[in-house]
């Protein structure tokens, strides 16, 4: 174990007399704990965002990353013969797989939000639709395009990417928003903590000089005051995560139809990472007063 | 001095509570404890303190004396590294104190005690804790420390008292206790800035017994006061040196004290 680790762990373990050193204040404790509280449940909606961000872009990703269609607008005489044409273009072109035209009543289902399920597709001079999927290699789109022109002449390639793009950024851009303001969540936290811990740091100059009085190193000092306000940091922070998770967990879930915002919650094992929300609060709150007390401690000697 | 015999303890106070009244002090040409070579201090261009060299001995008494204002908190405050001086060379316990951090400081602490002339407390802590307190920074707080504590309550007059809190106590209990806690972990030194300004004759005597014996195992104590009878006292029974601090320069005083 590193000399590091094991002071750490001995100033959170500490005893009970050395913690008595430090009297008890009044006003740093409700504060710590009602920071801790805020912010610790600020953070489970922010994890909560984050998580929910990255699923819907990988779901995006997943999706919309293999897939391609081949749209043919061609006169009636000629759809069946350019159709024809275009299977065996796709099925001769490297990196092209799961190549099918789409049956009349799979095009009718995808118009159907837009023009209701009675279309009659017999009549109308619909495009046939053809759906292929890429190969882990890929395929050459630019080629394809340029061999779909010469043997196919109505046929437009859709290869997804221009719709895939902006949707995977925007849901990547959600969740470095969701991480930043965890990170922020826990600066602030910081921040307060800091400010607590110099007030009581400040407030007690005189037990400070009694203790340094009868030998009382830095680290003894530093400690006392350090395993107070991690203490209180994590007390707070557990009450506000757990009243962050119960809040996560009543809000309505519409499933994988979802978007970003009524897709916010954990799944699966990811339920575990708000439990790690009053731990890193602690930590926060320790390493801040640690700061803090170390920085007080050299301007009163 | 009536002091506790054979009664089992096993800390550092039990020691000098248990110790044959007749142990013959340490040896003087040992290292000093405290070792002042043309120390000079100064604060805000004026200089305190002046060209002081001087030697404490294990085992040596010294007074200190001088008009108010002259330094003698200054130099009580040199002596535990409270402060550091402008000029020369000071030493406790053979380190010298320029270089030294605030965690060698403080563990150089634990080897001196101090009896402050305000005497500070913790208001928050009992008495009994207040005086355990040296204990408990150095994890010495154990069963046979607590015993320890018991008897050196009784012997101040604080048994009674060992519940109440600092703010509860009179001006004598206070320097009673604040002699306490100097002395709870029987340091090689003792520094007392007028330990026995408020409390009267008789606990005056007993305090000053309380340094002797501490005094004839060993330990080097140096009491600032300006009480005369006091030094009479001492003088009687041990083999004391009274210094005198005027015109910022720290001498030994005549043999009219």
């Amino acid at each position: 174990m590193t000399g590091g680790v094991a002071r750490i762990l001995r100033a959170v373990r500490g005893d009970a007399a050395s913690d008595r050193v430090v009297p008890p204040t009044g006003f740093t404790v409700r504060l710590t704990l009602f920071t801790a509280a805020a912010m610790a449940f600020l953070a489970v909606f922010a994890l909560a965002l984050s998580l929910a961000a990255g699923r819907l872009a990988d779901r995006w990703g997943d999706e919309l990353a293999r897939g391609a269609t081949l749209r043919i607008s061609a006169p009636a005489d000629q759809m069946d013969r350019q159709v024809g044409a275009a299977l065996r273009v796709l099925e001769t072109t490297p990196g092209v797989t799961d190549v099918r035209a789409l049956s009349e009543a799979e095009q009718r289902e995808l118009l159907a939000p837009w023009f209701g399920p009675d279309l009659p597709l017999d009549r109308l001079p619909i495009p046939q639709l053809i759906a292929f999927s890429e190969t882990a290699e890929g395929y050459d789109p630019d080629g394809l395009r340029l061999r779909l022109q010469a043997e196919v002449p109505g046929a437009v390639l859709d290869d997804h990417r221009r719709w895939r793009r902006p949707l995977v950024a925007a849901a990547t851009g959600l969740r470095i928003l969701g991480w930043s303001a965890l990170a922020l969540i826990f600066g602030a936290l910081a921040a307060m903590v800091t400010l607590a811990a110099n007030a009581a740091l400040a407030a007690n100059a005189q037990v400070i000089a009694v203790l340094r009085l009868v030998g009382a190193t830095d680290d003894y000092i530093a400690g006392a005051f350090v395993r107070r306000f991690t203490l209180r940091a994590l007390c707070g922070a557990a009450a506000g995560a757990a009243i962050g998770l119960a809040a996560v967990a009543l809000m309505p879930d519409t499933g994988d139809a979802a978007g970003v915002l009524t897709g916010i919650g954990f799944r699966g094992w990811h339920w575990l990472w708000p439990l790690a929300v009053p731990a890193l609060a602690a930590l926060t709150a320790l390493l801040a007063t640690r700061a803090a007390a170390r920085r007080v401690l050299g301007s009163l000697a | 001095m009536n002091r506790a015999r054979g009664s089992g303890t096993t800390g550092p106070v039990a020691e000098w509570l248990a110790s044959d009244p007749t142990t013959p002090p340490a040896p003087m040409d040992a290292a000093p404890v405290i070792s002042f070579d043309n120390v000079a201090y100064s604060y805000g261009g004026g200089a305190l303190l002046t060209d002081i060299t001087l030697d404490l001995a294990p085992g040596s008494f010294h007074f200190l004396t001088g008009p108010s204002g002259a330094g003698k908190t200054t130099f009580l405050k040199l002596c535990y590294a409270a402060l550091t001086p402008t000029a020369g060379d000071l030493r406790l316990f053979e380190q010298p104190v320029t270089g030294l951090d605030r965690d060698g400081v403080a563990h150089l602490r634990r080897r001196i005690g101090v009896v402050h002339q305000d005497c500070q407390f913790l208001d928050h802590l009992s008495v009994a804790e207040n005086v355990a307190l040296p204990l408990t920074v150095a994890g010495m707080d154990g069963a046979a420390a607590r015993r320890d504590l018991d008897e050196l309550l009784g012997w101040v007059g604080l048994g009674h008292r060992r519940d109440a809190r600092p703010p509860e106590l009179s001006g004598g209990e206070r320097q009673r206790a604040a002699l306490a806690r100097a002395v709870i972990v029987s340091p090689d030194a003792i520094l007392a800035d007028e330990p026995t300004g408020n409390v009267d004759w008789d606990m005056s005597q007993r305090l000053l017994t309380l340094l002797l014996e501490l005094n004839r195992m060993g330990r080097a104590v140096m009491i600032a006061t300006h009480d005369l009878s006091l030094i009479r006292a001492a003088k009687s029974q041990v083999q004391a040196r009274v210094l005198r601090i005027a015109n910022r320069q720290v001498q030994v005083a005549g043999a009219e004290l």
